[in-house]
């Protein structure tokens, strides 16, 4: 592959100076003058009519400048499918329903106005289980659909569907099968800093949004139809502070943003709304559970025939992502691994739970934990190594999956193949079995991803507007969003390899929409390819606009010329040579025809919408990966330690490697507190565990020398080679474990965490109950 | 307001600060001193994101009562960089390591880094990870941030 001046190198994070010194505003830290603090009155009931809201107390509170509720501000609905409202009038669904808002002076003020608002509710029926939800007698989360018109059950109305092939004859051809059923639950993004905004209408009714949303644009959109909804005329604009991590948790829009929005016009003053941890944890929308029923089979051979997966999904009470998850969990369910006959489908049903989201991996961590550790029962049963297994059927370049993913570049073997050696494994498997309280095994799992963009919206594009000024100085404008996961050092990297000069002469400004074009947003680990893409084309214009000039300039034709260590570089006459300011300089300043160069660039990737029978390609490439994992189970405790983890990743270039491996650290550790320690735990719609204490994400002293392998394959179509490596670091992570605590000690886990109390009962079960083994 | 007022050094220089007899340290460093580096991200001692430095040891401001502070010499993010603007060895470590993404953690952990540097000089690994295991980070899986500081120990010790 061609070398690259900044392409491939391991810069530091460009924001990195900022953070490291104290300095960075995230919104924590964000103010403006007579800005209020605004606090939410959540449901006290997780089922009930509201019979009445008292805020009389809360009003005479000092410092209190407003409160609302449903019943004085206009209705305002949002969501995926408009269910949701941001005050509930007369029905709470679950307990992060928002009744009503104060706006005060101070924090502390408007805490205790919280306190002094009376609701008197009648209880209702509710229900919690998705299954029952489903059945003819479960009380209906929602009475009517958000027109008004009735609804007869709890299950939503989503095509969620594909299939392909023939199930029938693949089932036919099949000599082994194996089915199961998993059940994966709620965990969440635990981003270290809570979520918040801003809201402030200036004199003319237009409003701005201080935000760390992962969707700039779509927000403005969202906002604006709140306007719409709220009868004022302005404008919107959303501009983002730092954001302390995201992981899809602000992916959509939430009810507090709209209730500072709803606060700021009433009280004409800057609101800030603020979550706590522990709101934060209650009141934000984690990872899609399912109940995900798999079967499937192969021929003598250990070919596979065919695939079907059928899941159940607890929406919650509203819809947001995470009743989309599906339309990505399809792609691994039809499309990892060779499998011609392939059918899914999955039913989402509203409960009394919280409602849902995107989480990093939008659905597949969970499809791919079912699919994965299934696979391993199959190759069982087929008498094969697991490996074996997965390198007969793995993808190839140039195919066409069941679900009409064109496979342009495919590591999918080399990943295998990296992750079997680098892992002994066929020294190391299969030795766990035998005596001794503590029992190492191994296992594997692969994942395929979007790499290339998901076209799950109309539009799946971004736009960048590039200028540079008469010294070399670029500004690059990107719709998309800096999230920590280094966006802004790539598109520095690309853009300056472009224009041969420095990283430290390209300053990327993103966040604020009212400068940088339009993106769909930060998600389906798309920034890098379609961003990148984005301001690769902005800049290759920059280019040859500066090379046209300097054609006319040193009168060389222009096949000669070429931008490098911030000089126009004449390849076959080097006294010709001219730094980049200089010729800048003669275009600004010139006598007549003065000029500078500036241009922009809407990237769309050329991919399908995915709607109607859910195929065609609809990301511009794919991400294909293999994780193995060496795991030392007590037998005697439950606990699962790991010895080594290796996670193998086709990223078709690595653009920053040192950012890439900080992405793959990150997810896989978050893939192993999936697998092992993380679960929100709620009775009755209540979540028991809205802290740190008692969630357990994974701290220092569990931190996994995670050893990453980069495949290059060099994709067509990403920006010099690269493709999305955002999510795909947590998707096998836990089936890989899973599969390695079989080796270990025999045992089959179909439900996540796998915590020790977990793995013990299932050694117990075993073994034929409790006592010593 | 009443309050008292509260006398310490903050990263060598003298202060005063009125506090509630209620504040923490954090919100007497954040909204009293507007050093905003210190971040409060539980409010319940632990997550970290508030650690700063008091008397040598590495503490959760947001727990530490602030009028608890009077007379001693604090450290915060914003006075670990000497005072010419030139990185101190473990922020330079954190950035060449890519220890940092969202960076929302990384004032507290550079503090109960600093801590730790500062009175061991040479720590194994053990040690580093004892030490930050009450600064919670979601983005990078702790290792490059392992890394880091082990880099900066080795630069620091010669």
């Amino acid at each position: 592959m061609t070398a690259y001046a900044c392409v491939g190198q391991p810069l530091p994070k460009a924001d990195g100076i900022e953070k490291i010194t104290g300095r960075t505003v995230y919104m924590h830290d964000f103010k403006l003058p007579g800005m209020l603090h605004g606090r939410i009155k959540f449901a006290d009931r997780v089922s009930a009519r509201i019979v009445s809201i008292d805020t009389s107390e809360a009003e005479r509170v000092p410092g209190v400048r407003a409160v609302i509720t449903a019943h004085n501000t206009p209705e305002v609905r949002f969501g995926f499918l408009k269910d949701n409202t941001a005050l509930k009038k007369d029905r709470v669904r679950q307990y992060r329903d928002e009744i009503a808002a104060v706006a005060a002076t101070t924090p502390e003020a408007a805490e205790e106005a919280v306190r002094k608002i009376r609701v008197v509710y009648e209880d209702l029926p509710a229900v919690f289980d998705p299954e029952e939800a489903l059945g003819p007698d479960a009380p209906l989360v929602h009475e009517a659909d958000p027109r008004g018109k009735p609804l007869e059950d709890n299950r939503l109305r989503l095509p969620w569907k594909v299939e392909a092939g023939d199930l029938e004859q693949g089932e036919a051809a099949a000599v082994h099968v194996a089915e199961g059923e998993y059940d994966v639950g709620w965990v969440t993004h635990c981003c270290m800093g809570t979520s918040g905004c801003v809201a402030v209408f200036d004199g003319r009714g237009d409003l701005t949004v201080y935000s760390n949303t992962q969707i700039p644009s779509l927000a403005k959109t969202d906002f604006q139809e709140a306007l719409k909804a709220m009868g004022v005329r302005g404008r919107v604009r959303v501009v983002n502070a730092a954001i302390g991590g995201g992981f899809g948790s602000k992916l959509d829009t939430y009810a507090y943003e709209y209730i500072a929005i709803l606060l700021a016009h009433r009280t004409r003053r800057p609101v800030k709304v603020e979550f706590d941890r522990e709101e934060e944890f209650v009141a934000t929308s984690p990872r899609q559970p399912a109940r995900i029923r798999v079967r499937q089979g192969c021929d003598a051979d250990g070919r596979l025939t065919f695939r079907h997966i059928s899941m159940v999904l607890d929406n919650g009470a509203y819809t947001s992502w995470g009743a989309t998850t599906p339309t990505v969990m399809m792609m691994p369910a039809t499309s990892l691994y060779r499998v011609p006959n392939v059918r899914f489908e999955a039913t989402c049903v509203y409960t009394n739970n919280t409602y849902c989201q995107a989480m990093r991996g939008y659905g597949t961590p969970q499809v791919t934990f079912a699919i994965e550790t299934n696979l391993d029962e199959l190759a069982d049963k087929a008498g094969l190594d697991p490996y074996e297994m997965r390198l007969r059927n793995a993808n190839e370049p140039g195919e066409t999956t069941p679900q009409g993913f064109e496979v342009t570049t495919c590591g999918h073997r080399e990943c295998l193949e990296a992750v079997a050696e680098r892992l002994d494994w066929a020294g190391k498997r299969g030795q766990g079995e035998g005596g001794g309280r503590k029992r190492r095994g191994v296992g594997m799992a692969c994942l395929l991803h979007v790499g290339g963009g998901a076209k799950i919206y109309k539009s799946d594009g971004c736009g960048t507007l590039i200028k540079m000024d008469d010294q070399g100085y670029v500004d690059v404008f990107s719709g998309s969003m800096d999230i920590g996961q280094g966006l802004d050092t790539v598109l520095r990297q690309i853009v300056a390899e472009t224009l041969g000069i420095g990283t430290d002469r390209v300053n990327v400004i993103v966040g604020d929409t009212d400068v940088c074009p339009w993106d769909v947003g930060v998600h389906a680990s798309r920034s890098t390819f379609v961003a990148g893409n984005a301001a690769l084309g902005a800049a290759r214009m920059i280019r040859d606009q500066i090379l046209a000039f300097a054609e006319q300039l040193t009168e060389a034709p222009r096949e000669i010329l070429d931008l490098r260590d911030g000089q126009v570089v004449c390849q076959e006459d080097p006294s010709k040579n001219l730094p980049l300011e200089k010729l800048l300089y003669k275009a600004h300043f010139a006598k007549t025809g003065n000029t500078m160069f500036m241009a922009s660039h809407f990237y769309e990737p050329d991919t399908r919408l995915l709607a109607g029978d859910f195929k065609g390609n609809y990301s511009g490439t794919y991400t294909w990966g293999c994780h193995g994992v060496e795991v030392e189970v007590d037998v005697d405790t439950g606990h699962v330690e790991i010895v080594r983890y290796v996670a193998a990743h086709d990223v078709g270039r690595a653009i920053n490697p040192l950012l890439l491996k900080g992405q793959v650290y990150g997810a896989v550790l978050m893939g192993i507190g999936y697998a092992l320690t993380e679960e929100m735990i709620f009775e009755q719609g209540r979540l028991r565990n809205a802290n740190f204490r008692d969630y357990k994400i994974l701290t220092a002293r569990d931190a996994v020398p995670v050893e990453t392998v980069i495949v290059e394959t060099d994709d067509p179509a990403g920006p010099f080679g690269a493709k999305g490596i955002g999510e795909p670091g947590l998707v096998p992570t836990a089936p890989a474990i899973a599969n390695a605590i079989y080796d270990a000690v025999g045992v089959r886990l179909h439900t996540l965490p796998m915590k020790p109390e977990v793995v013990l009962r299932a050694l117990l079960d075993r073994d034929g109950g409790p006592g010593p083994a | 307001m009443d309050g008292v007022v509260v006398r310490f050094t903050v990263n060598g220089e003298a202060a005063a600060v009125r506090v509630e007899p209620d504040w923490t340290l954090l919100r007497a460093l954040r909204e009293g001193l507007e050093l905003t580096g210190a971040k409060e991200g539980c409010g319940a001692g632990e997550c970290g994101a508030c650690t700063v430095i008091v008397d040598g040891r590495a503490v959760n401001a947001c727990l530490f009562p602030a009028v608890e502070a009077e007379g001693a010499a604090i450290t915060t993010i914003e006075g670990v960089a000497a005072a010419d603007g030139s990185l101190h060895p473990l922020q330079r470590a954190f950035l060449d390591s890519g220890a940092v993404q969202c960076g929302f953690c990384t004032p507290g952990m550079v503090l109960s880094a600093k801590a730790l540097l500062d009175r061991t000089p040479r720590p194994t690994e053990d040690e580093i990870r004892t030490a930050l295991a009450g600064n919670l980070c979601r983005c990078t899986g702790y290792v490059q941030i392992i890394e880091a500081v082990q880099a900066a120990a080795e630069e620091m010790s010669g």
